[in-house]
């Protein structure tokens, strides 16, 4: 794009922002730390030839500064948490005085887990999250008790496991074992749910991009989870966001951790099977 | 003083009148997803009307639509048509048809439906994500939605 172009472009997306109608995903590129390169754009996966050409991550639906707080570990309030999740990594606990580092490792020895999660897990005959391994570690391995599903220990674990593989590519598996979950979730996300009857589809399929009174819709992809939000000014699980945006279509939402939510997340995050993990994204 | 003999006269005619003759969310006829009847048989009040448009506690319709007449009212969005001339567009009967129940007459559209109060899937206690009881009833009532109508008529272009 040349200069003419570009500052086109840059005065179209301020009249659209002044109209309140309209916002161009950003043009920008995310590069953490100065070395890790992340991909907020690609090819969109092949199940959603039909639908998409392009993903797109939400840190593209950002503002220029929330966009900067995350390309740096020192501004990101989310890396305070991957701290603590650190901390609890190291930590024995529970009737095996074991951590996850007696049989894991370094965390870093867990780059390349987030990625594929959820995933078929054989042993256990089931589609998982990331969430439900570790507990099964502590209850089964650690002989800890469970954590809640989103509470803050559980997030912590989260973000410290997505920071380490920060810059891979999401590549969550649809086919084999996984596949009649995968469709429960794909059921899921294009039923109308609540009094409002909208489903995920009606705002991060067809209408990413535009504004929904003050709130920029994003794509809805989960690549940046756990999420540290401005509005909260907390560290957020992707089942959280997800409970919120159900409630917000005055629908019954489904629990954090429920079989419909575990589908779902499969299913949203094969979305973004190309996109790099970013958690812990910095959002509004 | 011109306040309260409005309230007066609205509530000797809705005394009168009107609630009876109120229509059911159920029982509106909808005619290629025109409404004719109106709902309450008392018209609609074109102020109260946009200030139902333009509150995020009621019809929230700017969430979605852009009004340039009510320009004071900030982020608007961009989801829907602009509502600039809808009065010009369509019919009254339309406009009803459209606000209480907008998929009659576009199948498949996001907008929700403001009239309605059944055949939901997993309807929910307002914004509480708890499931909805029996005190589940439209979005807007119906003299609301008269309201909405009478004001949507008034744009012009």
């Amino acid at each position: 794009m040349n200069m003419l172009t570009r500052g086109l472009a840059t005065g179209m997306m301020a009249l659209f922002a002044a109209s309140g109608a309209m916002a161009e995903a950003a043009d920008d590129n995310l590069v953490i730390n100065g070395e890790i390169e992340i991909v907020t754009r690609t090819e969109a996966p092949a199940h959603l030839s039909d639908t998409m050409d392009e993903i797109m991550s939400g840190w593209l639906f950002r503002g220029e500064e929330t966009r900067a707080m995350e390309a740096d570990d020192f501004d990101n309030p989310g890396m305070i948490f991957v701290e603590q999740g650190e901390e609890a990594w190291n930590t024995a606990e529970g009737s095996e005085g074991k951590s996850c580092a007696d049989c894991h490792g370094a965390s870093s020895e867990m780059a390349g887990v987030r990625p594929v999660y959820p995933k078929y897990v054989e042993a256990a005959g089931e589609v998982r999250t990331l969430e439900m391994q570790v507990n099964d570690c502590r209850e089964n391995r650690m002989g800890a008790e469970k954590w809640d599903y989103t509470g803050g220990e559980m997030v912590n674990m989260v973000a410290l496991l997505s920071s380490v593989s920060r810059g891979l590519p999401v590549n969550v598996a649809i086919d084999g074992p996984a596949q009649s979950t995968w469709e429960k979730g794909k059921e899921i996300y294009y039923t109308r749910f609540g009094q409002l009857e909208l489903s995920c589809a009606n705002c991060h399929e067809d209408n990413y991009g535009n504004m929904i009174r003050a709130d920029h819709l994003s794509q809805g992809q989960i690549n940046g989870f756990p999420t540290y939000r401005l509005k909260n000014n907390k560290l957020n699980a992707v089942q959280s966001r997800f409970k919120g945006c159900v409630r917000d279509t005055r629908a019954e939402t489904f629990k954090p951790g429920s079989p419909e939510f575990v589908a779902l997340e499969l299913y949203v995050g094969s979305r973004g099977n190309g996109l790099s993990v970013e958690g812990p994204s910095v959002r509004n | 003083m011109k306040i309260s003999v409005m309230a007066l006269v609205a509530s000797v005619g809705m005394a009168a009148s009107a609630v009876a003759a109120e229509i059911a969310p159920t029982a509106v006829t909808y005619t290629d997803g025109a409404v004719e009847q109106s709902l309450t048989g008392v018209a609609g009040n074109p102020e109260e009307g946009a200030k139902i448009i333009g509150s995020k506690k009621l019809g929230n319709c700017v969430a979605c639509h852009q009004v340039t007449a009510l320009a004071d009212v900030p982020w608007q969005g961009g989801i829907g048509p602009v509502l600039d001339g809808a009065g010009d567009r369509w019919s009254e009967a339309e406009l009803r048809g459209i606000v209480a129940n907008a998929k009659m007459m576009f199948e498949g559209t996001m907008m929700p439906a403001f009239y309605k109060d059944t055949g939901f899937i997993r309807p929910g206690k307002a914004f509480t994500g708890e499931a909805a009881d029996d005190t589940l009833g439209p979005l807007l009532s119906a003299q609301q939605v008269e309201d909405v109508v009478a004001y949507l008529a008034t744009l012009k272009d």
